[in-house]
């Protein structure tokens, strides 16, 4: 069923790309989704009836060499499981909406066909990222990942005549790379030190390699620190932290769907997703996880403070994905990797909507992306204005404090929130993600206000044919409402629920903690409800490096310790909101007016904010221009003066013969003098070794 | 047959002289029938060269199909291929009817061109070949002629500079090496292969005129080969002759030299610098590392400024070229492994790209990277095969490009990490360059007025771009087609190498003591 999973999408990617032509647009159209589907549905079998015993398909053998030994095959645990729906739903959902969304599509003239081109790409996408997630090794692993990178590449630069999305998607392309450089040096670190880079293999390898010290570069590091350093480089590209961040944002030159589909729910995850599969590895790596939870809270951070005042309506959500990516982070840094999925798992939803809805907005408004020319668009375009508010809900966390029921993203931000405080006892990462969530309710609202409320601005016109969009592209609105809105408090206990819950969902043994031994013999018995018992759930994971889905080194407490935190901590998100709600409603309902004079006071803020922390031009001046500089240089200089220059001067030396051989050479006896001087050199040597070794 | 290794290397030249002595005039049905032949010629030795294959004995780490005769002056006719020689002798029988068919528009003297590449097939399968030192130099230097020929007459503008240059260079790589060989008979005293791979030459450190050579004449043999294969590598910084080269040569003569004669230099380093002067290869292995990691780098930055489509991917593949020897001297099975797969890869990748680059030369005349822009719009086969081996040449996993590039990475990792860092930064450089070139070449809208009227790829160009994108792919995805072969004999060549560096270096250390 996996295998099916897996290629049904790459089936469907080479029927759209090569054989369109013979079966027609539509057609084309409907193999991609139809087998989307198929994926989608086989892929919720799996989940819901997956039992948490890790399940290996060997597909073919890969590469091979001595003692590096690589197969293609099929890692199904729960984490595959989990990234198994939510790719091929949102795709599913994704591909059934760019019917709608790609119809028309004001960038192409009448007659190209570039319909079944798109639905190839997404379906390719959408392989590699299945790639990504079932890899049984480091290698197959990086296999999808530059597979996935390459789509995106494909589809950030989609609209191939424009520059921009070009530039947008080189540099995608190749801010990624640089991730993947750290990522390589992982792989090759990994295989150095155990010999291997199949999961099973090194999974085992934890503790011993947190014993082990290795010689990198100028001196020697612990190696598992250097290792998890060197793969949450590769995260930190593919999941666009801080720093290596300045791609996301671009990326939304390519088509609405795909911002949904690559830069939201899926590829982006890629990195967390990497962290909590390496847990086995990471959990002996304490140093390299507070790093790990340290960008991640800065980048949740950094990258809300951006997000307040964008215009563009698509860029808003991105940095707000790249926001919500680090809360990831954080969980998976504190040692809570199944929270670290929880919000993954809800942000799909959610994100996906948030995307999809906006393509919708801007869909009705002729492909007008500036918020500044949207307004009142609440009553045009209803449907799309009820996606947004769940989508938005969701997002900024709303439900009633100290419960279970709120929308999916009350309860895994909650959850990271509460971890990060438990994992650092209340420090820099926990205060950062409680700021953050208020920008985040800030930056969220002001899109809603701004978008659907108030009076229309902009072309007049635009606002007049302001039309609802058609049903394909509310259906999956529809569906993404609902993963928004019940996806947290259905999954709430297999992800962020009492040790024993998360252990037996991750297919992870558990034991009772020694201190509560009496207590917990009891417990083990009874039903798991959702109670919070007084000490009679206390469990600590037990199991062995490399058994079930994610690893918890002995000592880590941190989803236990999350579940007792003070009151006032779990009240802090749900006030963070209400904060950023009130402000907004402030700012862009009561006195629209506020918002400008504010700027005008505070403008350097105003200006380091809007141009991204001026991250880009920094990176120009010292990267970009640099490397061409020095490229220039090397080649003028180097190859030109140095090296032809010496050269050159060598061949002065011979300037008789130089002169004569340029002169023959005019003349066209150039072949018969090579010839002969070959001939000479043939001889000469036939006479050497003969007389030479008859001494 | 068991001169099958004959036939093969001299189908081509038979063909050769066929049509010197037979084929008369030079109005379009002598030009027809030139052309045929060879295709045919070359057609045949590729499917000879199947057996060679197929009757592999992939267990037997020796030389297999061995034939010796005696031959003038007493000379010896040694020929024999074994794990790491025989992927290149088919890498040229398959790349060669290519290399014709891609040259079916020459309209200027084609008699003389089909029988340069025809010579230059048997010289180059020689190469591989060859058993015997006198041998393998005759094939080695003689395979200069045709290629100057090639780049002389059928080249570019400036083709007298690069063809000079590359003569001057190559040359002066030879001379050295020639006196090596003398100095190695004299030592030896034979000139077969297999014998000189079994002799010890003699590794003493002595001093010649005050300067102390550590590894004795184990090293100074080294060096003399060394200077003769880096050039034909090319090995930065002796690598200035390449994009010359390629630039003025013709497109067929740009195929052949990126696909196949670059990769002498790295089968001479495996052939004869590891088995023959291991002590003097691991003294100077530092260094080759250093320059093999420089090359990455610095022709990649180069690659990144560059205005000509040829120029640049000339310095791409002197980028790639790096990783080889890296490999080559990270003396490891994954190094050597992926050395080679990364040489029999860059066969076919960079013999695509060459042709890519052919195909809108043929139509623009010009390799002016500003010459060009969106050409998507009007050639969608060309962009996608282009983008395909684009992304084969930055190395994404799946294409063949990946795997060497990896292994090779993996095997210095283990030996040195300060040049398994610089190395690997490549990955994000080869990226820029190449996605730069692509982006500038085909994408954008098409708004030269020049290009409103080009046509797409023809149905024999794909033909040609087909079997190359189908060996891309499947030694991408299947890559024990390759390694398989190559394994078992670099592993007997490691075990080798690595006694004889561990008797050298302790005799070093008591030399010291």
């Amino acid at each position: 069923m996996a295998t099916i999973i897996l290629f049904a999408p790459l089936i469907g990617a080479l029927i759209a790309g090569f054989g369109w032509r013979i079966i027609g647009e539509a057609a084309a159209m409907w193999v991609t989704t139809g087998l989307l589907f198929l994926s989608a549905i086989l892929s919720w079998i799996i989940f819901l009836t997956f039992d948490g015993v890790t399940q290996q398909i060997e597909l073919l053998r890969w590469v091979e060499s001595g003692s590096l030994s690589i197969d293609w095959a099929i890692r199904l645990d729960r984490l595959t499981a989990i990234m198994l729906v939510v790719i091929t739903s949102v795709s599913a959902l994704v591909h059934l909406y760019s019917f709608g969304y790609m119809d028309h599509d004001p960038q192409w003239k009448e007659h190209e066909s570039y319909k079944p081109r798109f639905f190839a790409y997404l379906s390719f996408f959408t392989f590699t990222m299945l790639m990504l997630v079932t890899a049984d090794n480091l290698l197959q692993m990086f296999f999808g990942w530059e597979g996935v990178g390459v789509a995106s590449y494909l589809l950030i630069g989609f609209y191939y005549r424009k520059p921009s999305a070009n530039a947008a998607a080189i540099k995608a392309f190749v801010v990624n790379r640089v991730g993947d450089f750290g990522f390589l040096l992982g792989i090759f670190a990994i295989f150095y030190l155990t010999d291997s880079i199949r999961f099973d293999d090194i999974f085992t390898t934890g503790p011993q390699l947190s014993e082990t010290q290795i010689a990198f570069l100028w001196t020697e590091w612990n190696a598992a620190n250097l290792i998890a350093m060197l793969l949450f480089i590769g995260a930190m590209g593919k999941s666009a932290q801080l720093f290596l961040h300045t791609w996301l944002p671009d990326a939304m030159e390519g088509p609405t769907p795909v911002s949904a589909l690559i830069h939201a729910a899926t590829m982006v995850t890629a990195g967390v997703f990497l962290v909590c599969r390496m847990s086995p590895i990471l959990e002996y790596a304490p140093e390299a996880m507070m790093f790990v939870t340290f960008l991640g809270a800065s980048t949740a951070f950094v990258a809300a403070t951006i997000g307040l005042v964008q215009n563009d309506i698509k860029r808003v959500i991105a940095y707000s994905t790249m926001s919500q990516l680090g809360y990831m982070f954080v969980a998976a840094g504190v040692g809570v990797y199944s929270v670290a999925m929880f919000h993954l798992f809800t942000h799909a939803f959610f994100k996906a909507m948030l995307f999809l809805g906006a393509g919708s907005v801007i869909h009705a408004m002729h492909h007008e992306q500036d918020m500044r020319n949207y307004g009142g668009l609440r009553k045009k375009i209803p449907y799309t204005f009820w996606a947004m508010m769940i989508g938005t809900l969701a997002i900024t966390g709303v439900g009633i404090p100290l419960t279970y029921i709120g929308f999916a993203g009350f309860l895994s931000k909650d959850a990271v929130i509460e971890s990060a405080f438990a994992g650092t006892a209340g420090g820099y990462a926990f205060w950062m993600l409680v700021i953050a969530a208020l920008l985040t309710s800030f930056y969220s609202w002001r899109l809603m206000f701004l978008t659907f409320f108030g009076a229309p601005r902009g072309d007049k016109h635009t606002h007049d044919h302001a039309d609802e969009s058609p049903k394909v592209m509310l259906i999956p609105l529809g569906v993404l409402a609902l993963g928004s809105v019940f996806a947290g408090m259905i999954w709430y206990n297999s992800f962020f629920g009492h040790t024993d819950t998360v252990a037996k969902w991750f297919g992870v043994s558990y034991a009772e903690a020694e201190a509560h031994a009496e207590e917990g013999a009891e417990a083990a018995d009874a039903d798991h409800s959702e109670t919070t018992g007084d000490g009679t759930h206390h469990y600590v994971f037990t199991g062995a490096p490399g058994e079930g889905a994610i690893h918890h080194a002995p000592g880590n407490t941190v989803l236990n310790d999350a579940h007792e935190v003070p009151k006032w901590v779990k009240v802090s998100p749900f006030v963070a909101m209400i904060i950023g709600l009130a402000t907004a409603f402030w700012f862009y309902i009561l006195n629209p007016a506020l918002p400008r004079k504010l700027a005008e006071v505070q403008r350097p803020l105003y200006l380091f904010l809007l141009n991204k922390w001026y991250f880009d031009e920094i990176y120009d001046a010292i990267f970009v221009r640099p490397a061409r500089a020095i490229g220039g240089i090397f080649w003028k200089r180097g190859d030109g003066n140095i090296i032809d220059g010496s050269i050159n001067g060598l061949a002065m030396g011979l300037i008789p013969m130089l002169t004569r051989f340029a002169g023959r050479a005019q003349s066209g006896y150039i072949f018969t003098y090579a010839f002969a001087m070959v001939i000479g050199i043939v001889v000469l040597i036939t006479w050497m070794t003969l007389t030479g070794g008859a001494e | 047959m068991d001169n099958l290794l004959s036939i093969v290397t001299f189908v081509p030249a038979l063909a050769a002289l066929i049509l010197i002595i037979f084929l008369r005039g030079d109005e379009a049905a002598a030009h027809r029938n030139a052309k045929w032949l060879a295709l045919i010629a070359t057609s045949v030795t590729f499917l000879v060269s199947l057996f060679i294959l197929l009757q592999f004995d992939r267990s037997d780490t020796g030389f297999q199909f061995v034939e010796e005769r005696t031959w003038i002056m007493g000379l010896t006719y040694k020929m024999g291929v074994d794990g790491i020689s025989i992927l290149f002798v088919m890498l040229t029988t398959f790349m060669m009817p290519l290399v014709i068919a891609a040259s079916w528009d020459v309209n200027t003297r084609v008699k003389e061109y089909m029988v340069a590449f025809l010579l230059l097939e048997t010289l180059m399968l020689g190469v591989f070949m060859a058993l015997d030192l006198v041998l393998f130099y005759l094939f080695f230097e003689a395979g200069l002629i045709p290629m100057f020929l090639i780049i002389g007459i059928w080249g570019g503008k400036a083709r007298i500079y690069a063809s000079f240059k590359f003569f001057l260079y190559t040359f002066l790589g030879s001379v050295l090496m020639l006196v090596a060989m003398v100095a190695m008979y004299s030592d030896a005293g034979s000139t077969d292969i297999p014998t000189l791979m079994r002799h010890e030459f003699g590794s003493e450190t002595f001093s010649l005129m005050g300067v102390q050579i550590v590894g004795g004449l184990q090293t100074l043999l080294f060096l003399a080969f060394f200077a003769s294969f880096a050039v034909k590598m090319p090995m930065w910084p002796v690598h200035t002759w390449l994009p010359d080269a390629h630039v003025q040569a013709p497109t067929a003569g740009s195929v052949v030299l990126a696909a196949i004669l670059l990769k002498m230099g790295g089968y001479g380093f495996l052939r004869f610098s590891l088995p023959m002067f291991p002590v003097g290869a691991d003294v100077m292995t530092p260094l080759v590392l250093w320059m093999s990691a420089i090359a990455i780098v610095y022709t990649s930055l180069v690659a990144l400024v560059q205005e000509d489509m040829k120029k640049l991917i000339a310095y791409s593949s002197v980028a790639h070229m790096g990783y080889v020897t890296m490999g080559i001297f990270a003396a490891n099975q994954q190094g050597i492994d992926g050395a080679i797969f990364q040489m029999i890869s860059h066969g076919f990748i960079s013999g695509a790209l060459f042709l890519c680059v052919g195909v809108i030369y043929d139509r623009m005349h010009t390799r002016e990277i500003d010459a060009y822009g969106g050409l998507v719009n009007r050639m969608p086969a060309y962009a996608l095969i282009f983008m395909f081996f684009t992304m084969a040449n930055v190395g994404l996993p799946g294409t063949s490009g990946f795997v060497g590039e990896f292994l090779t990475l993996v095997g210095i990792f283990q030996v040195n990490t300060w040049v398994a860092l610089v190395a690997t930064s490549g990955v994000i450089l080869s990226a820029a360059y190449a996605l730069w070139l692509y982006r500038r070449v085909v994408l954008g809208d098409l708004i030269k007025e020049s290009l409103r009227s080009i046509t797409d790829m023809t149905r024999r160009e794909k033909a040609i771009f087909a079997p190359l994108v189908v060996m891309t792919l499947l030694l991408g995805v299947y890559p024990a087609l390759v390694t398989d072969i190559i394994g078992p004999s670099v592993e007997a060549l490691i075990a080798e190498y690595d006694i004889a560096r561990a008797e050298g270096s302790t005799l070093r250390m008591l030399a010291q003591n």
